[in-house]
């Protein structure tokens, strides 16, 4: 007993600066079309839900559910993209890519557009653009044009051309091929290049920061020019000189599998695993989780000397199996394989929040 | 990428000219939209037919200045201060801004493919334009002058209208839909705030959505629609009803969405178009392009109406209108725009094609002036053929004209079931008609070798019903049918040569073999049946496309010119988009052979089209 305080105790002053959370879960008690919740998108006061059995969106506390008889393309919803511009919601299905603006679904499938494939993975939006990743390859909309451009082995670097996730920016796009590492779009020369794992398609990691951690890529995060990629066997970041990999045994990931990666700075950065929540802020780590054991509440914190205590929290999101993130102001959205969770912000009176 | 703003250099770029007629020799006005100075001191005519923006003196009824703009000019809004004048140029694709106290041209503002309509938001700060062939809507940043962002507007977005804290936008073509299925149009609504769409109107069964208006308050808007009857035969003309002219009204003080006929029995109100709201929410004013009139609304009756219990069943009751028509006022040919003077006491008519503006004094629902803006002097066999072509009068009962599905002399975006063989037998696409003098034979089935055949004895007993047409009428309309231009391709560069991409899908589309080197035999070709400068043989072919309702497969191989703008496709509209004319309706490689292409080849072949 006393020794569980201790731990408690060095891991609150360790985890001053690290964000804290009352989850809240939803499930279909509440209205969720189905609890394995694969992507969740804010707008503003609104939260739209990506599910195996619809689109949901949460707005004043209720939920609204749409499904292929309102026209969206696919019961499967794999991930949801804003369009900060237009506001208008990009999901990717599987059964084709759909828009949802003002309260109109279209949609683009390989049939009645240049869609190369129906199962759309992910979508990003930047400028004119949507940038969409297929089990087919990549491709790109310009919204002005109607016009589709295809990325695959014919035309890019890419030997796979499973496409897992795509994130877009003003000069770079970035796209996580499961199985092919990473390709990157060079949006002012048009050129395409690849990064792969130095040691090839090994799991074993014999010079560990010298590349991408694994070909096996899930998902890519752009932000500050900063790269971060996840993969099946742990996360890497490039800040466009050099690597850094991450990986369960020498840093606060709980996992080496990570289904998604989302960074808030390019430091900053959250990560979805199997086995939880995970955050880390550059020095330290947190993951939020029911335990693995027990299932009882729990908050991991790894300092920055490595050291690693469990913190007692009330609440946890509402399963271990995370698929992605999404931030709205200080709070955070989980789409977890049983529920989605609102992670609300504890704020702290000390430290930055 | 389009140059953010393209600085017109002022008074240099523009060209005032005097108070007289244009000097361009042979080129109609063709006033198509009109607008008041907040004052009341100026009226401003936008003449699609010269270029140019028309200032007159509301009170002598004289022209004051032109001013050339870009080309096809179409719609016009004013800054709420009333000191800059915006004109949409939609063949240019751009918007011109004048100062209004000096009509010196300050700036040329880019917009998408095909502007039309326009209008300022209440702060004075965003320009919105709808653009008809980007099917989008342009949010332009005055300040700046730069287009900061384009929404998702209806098919074929065309005219606005803003009301409180938001801007309402309305579609000439319908959204894209299952086959032979109620045509499905909207209102879109944008949130001025964050320029955002937030909400889509309904219009179930609707297509053809024309000028849109809202009262002062912005509770009540107005919007002019018409209700094809494209899934029965259109033998049905005879029993009634081949359009609902009609209007859909929104808004606070109806609570949704209510469709409201504007025809009366035997007396249709052909082609509704423009569309004003009184100051004082009284009255509302719409033309009626195809019948030559402007009907004068009770709005307490008309919301009345609209929020009655029998609200639903209204549009298809051709008594419905006793209710809230007072009256229906004789004006020019072919009425489009109409503008409200500050205190409502007069309405200001574009006569689209009399060259004129009529002016009508409200109270008295009487014509008491009109604005000649000039013109060649003579009508030419041309100008009478575009005269018919707009005009209701040889229909049974007056009920519709050609502009009905061709609208503003394209399409309509519909597939027809015209002839009296059966429900759902023989189904047509409706074909855009520009430059098409030269592609005969015409009918889908080819059956009639020139346009006389087509546009007389053809539309007089399947579309109209009647025996209206002379042998004179008919000449002037095939006169003014093949001089119909084809709308600059926007998917073209500006050097004349092709993208990579574009250049790809010519090298599919001219190709003569097989990727695996076998010849593609030469009746097989793309380049064969679509050869030519209209990319038609002329000839009939069976596609493999035909379906067993049509009497024969042999079909009419159709030009390609302006294809991209067309859709649906095929001779029964059944391919939503080009690509569903090979991803779904070429199994068996009869409609050229493709089905050896991977996505990316028939993603440029789709890119070359959009070239031709």
């Amino acid at each position: 007993m006393r020794l569980a305080v201790f731990f408690a105790t060095i891991g609150l002053l360790g985890a001053a600066e690290l964000p804290r959370f009352r989850w809240e879960n939803f499930t279909t008690a509440q209205g969720l079309p189905d609890n394995r919740v694969y992507s969740v998108c804010a707008d503003g006061d609104k939260i739209w839900a990506g599910t195996d059995n619809g689109l949901a969106l949460y707005q004043n506390g209720k939920w609204r559910v749409f499904t292929p008889a309102d026209g969206l393309a696919h019961r499967a919803v794999l991930y949801l993209a804003l369009d900060k511009q237009t506001h208008d919601l990009w999901i990717a299905t599987m059964g084709g890519l759909s828009r949802y603006s003002g309260g109109r679904f279209d949609t683009f499938s390989q049939l009645n557009s240049g869609l190369p494939n129906d199962v759309v993975y992910s979508v990003a939006t930047h400028g004119d653009f949507v940038w969409v990743a297929t089990a087919a390859g990549g491709s790109r909309l310009n919204k002005r044009t109607g016009e589709w451009s295809l990325f695959n082995e014919r035309n890019t670097p890419m030997y796979e051309i499973w496409t897992y996730s795509v994130t877009a920016a003003e000069d770079k796009v970035y796209y996580a091929v499961w199985g092919g590492g990473v390709l990157e779009y060079d949006v002012k020369t048009e050129r395409w290049k690849d990064y792969n794992d130095p040691d090839g398609e090994t799991e074993m990691v014999l010079f560990k920061d010298q590349g991408l951690i694994h070909e096996i890529t899930t998902s890519v995060s752009y932000v500050n020019k900063v790269l971060w990629v996840a993969t099946y066997f742990g996360a890497s970041r490039y800040d466009g000189r050099n690597w850094r990999n991450f990986l369960e045994k020498d840093s606060g990931l709980p996992s080496n599998f990570l289904n998604q990666v989302k960074s808030v700075d390019g430091t900053r950065t959250w990560f979805s695993t199997d086995k939880g929540l995970a955050y880390f802020d550059g020095e330290q780590w947190a993951t939020y989780r029911p335990a693995l054991d027990t299932h009882a509440p729990e908050m991991l914190v790894r300092n920055a000397a490595g050291e690693t205590s469990r913190l007692a929290v009330d609440t946890a999101p509402a399963h271990n199996y995370i698929f992605g993130v999404e931030l709205q102001g200080d709070d955070i959205w989980v789409a977890t394989a049983k529920g989605l969770s609102h992670g609300i912000r504890i704020k702290q009176e000390t430290g930055k929040q | 990428m389009r140059s953010g703003v393209i600085i017109g250099l002022a008074v240099l770029g523009a060209l005032l000219l005097s108070g007289q007629p244009s000097t361009k020799p042979g080129r109609y006005p063709s006033p198509i939209d009109v607008a008041l100075a907040p004052d009341g001191s100026r009226l401003y005519v936008v003449c699609e037919g010269t270029d140019e923006l028309v200032a007159a003196d509301p009170v002598t009824l004289a022209v004051a200045a032109r001013v050339r703009v870009g080309h096809r000019p179409r719609g016009i809004a004013l800054s709420p201060d009333g000191s800059r004048i915006y004109v949409t140029n939609s063949w240019s694709d751009t918007v011109t801004e004048l100062d209004r106290a000096s009509l010196a041209v300050t700036r040329t503002l880019p917009a998408g493919f095909e502007p039309i309509g326009l209008t300022v938001d209440a702060r004075g700060q965003i320009l919105y334009v709808a653009n008809r062939l980007s099917n989008d809507v342009s949010v332009i940043d005055l300040a700046s002058g730069s287009e900061i962002k384009r929404l998702a507007g209806g098919r074929g977005a065309s005219y606005l209208a803003a009301g409180g804290a938001h801007v309402y936008v309305t579609h000439i073509y319908p959204n894209a839909g299952k086959f032979r299925t109620e045509p499905e149009s909207e209102i879109t609504r944008i949130e001025t705030g964050q320029s955002t769409v937030d909400a889509r109107l309904r219009l179930h069964n609707v297509a053809g959505v024309s000028h849109v208006a809202l009262s002062r308050d912005g509770r009540l808007g107005i919007a002019a629609q018409l209700r094809p009857k494209n899934l029965v035969p259109l033998a049905h003309v005879a029993h009634g009803w081949a359009f609902g002219d009609s209007l859909a009204v929104f808004g606070e003080d109806v609570g949704g969405v209510v469709q409201l006929p504007l025809d009366e029995m035997e007396r249709y109100f052909s082609l509704p178009f423009g569309v004003a709201i009184a100051p004082d929410k009284s009255r509302a004013y719409l033309t009626a392009s195809g019948s030559d009139e402007v009907a004068i609304v009770d709005l307490k009756r008309l919301v009345a109406a609209a929020r009655s219990p029998e609200r639903d069943t209204l549009a298809n009751d051709l008594s419905a209108s006793a209710r809230y028509v007072l009256a229906r006022v004789p004006v020019g040919r072919n009425p489009r725009g109409i503008a409200l003077s500050n205190d409502g006491a007069r309405l200001y008519i574009a006569n689209h094609l009399d060259d004129t503006v009529s002016v009508m004094d409200t109270a008295a629902g009487r014509i008491t002036g009109t604005i000649a803006l000039g013109g060649p002097g003579v009508v030419d066999p041309q100008r009478r053929g575009e005269r018919l072509f707009y005009s209701s009068k040889f229909s049974f009962q007056r009920q519709f004209g050609c502009a009905n599905c061709h609208l503003d002399s394209t399409f309509d975006g519909l597939a027809w079931d015209l002839e009296p063989d059966g429900f759902g037998v023989d189904i047509v696409d409706n074909r855009a008609i520009e430059d098409v003098s030269e592609t005969a034979p015409f009918k889908w089935n080819g059956g009639n070798p020139d346009l006389y055949t087509e546009c007389g004895p053809r539309t007089e007993r399947f579309f109209f019903r009647s025996q209206g047409i002379r042998d004179a009428d008919l000449s002037d309309l095939i006169a003014y049918i093949g001089s119909i231009p084809l709308r600059p391709n926007r998917y073209r560069l500006p050097s004349g040569e092709l993208t990579p991409a574009q250049e790809r899908g010519k090298g599919v589309f001219e190709r003569v073999r097989r990727k695996d080197g076998s010849p593609i035999p030469e009746e097989n070709r793309c380049s064969f049946c679509h050869s030519g400068k209209y990319y038609t043989n002329r000839q009939l072919a069976d596609v493999g496309t035909g379906k067993p309702t049509d009497r024969s497969p042999l079909l009419d191989v159709p030009h390609l010119t302006n294809v991209a703008y067309s859709a649906p496709y095929l001779h029964d509209g059944s391919a939503r988009s080009l690509e569903e004319i090979w991803t779904v309706f070429n199994p068996k490689d009869t409609h050229g052979v493709t089905n050896d292409l991977v996505k990316d080849e028939l993603n440029d072949l789709i890119e070359y089209l959009k070239t031709l």
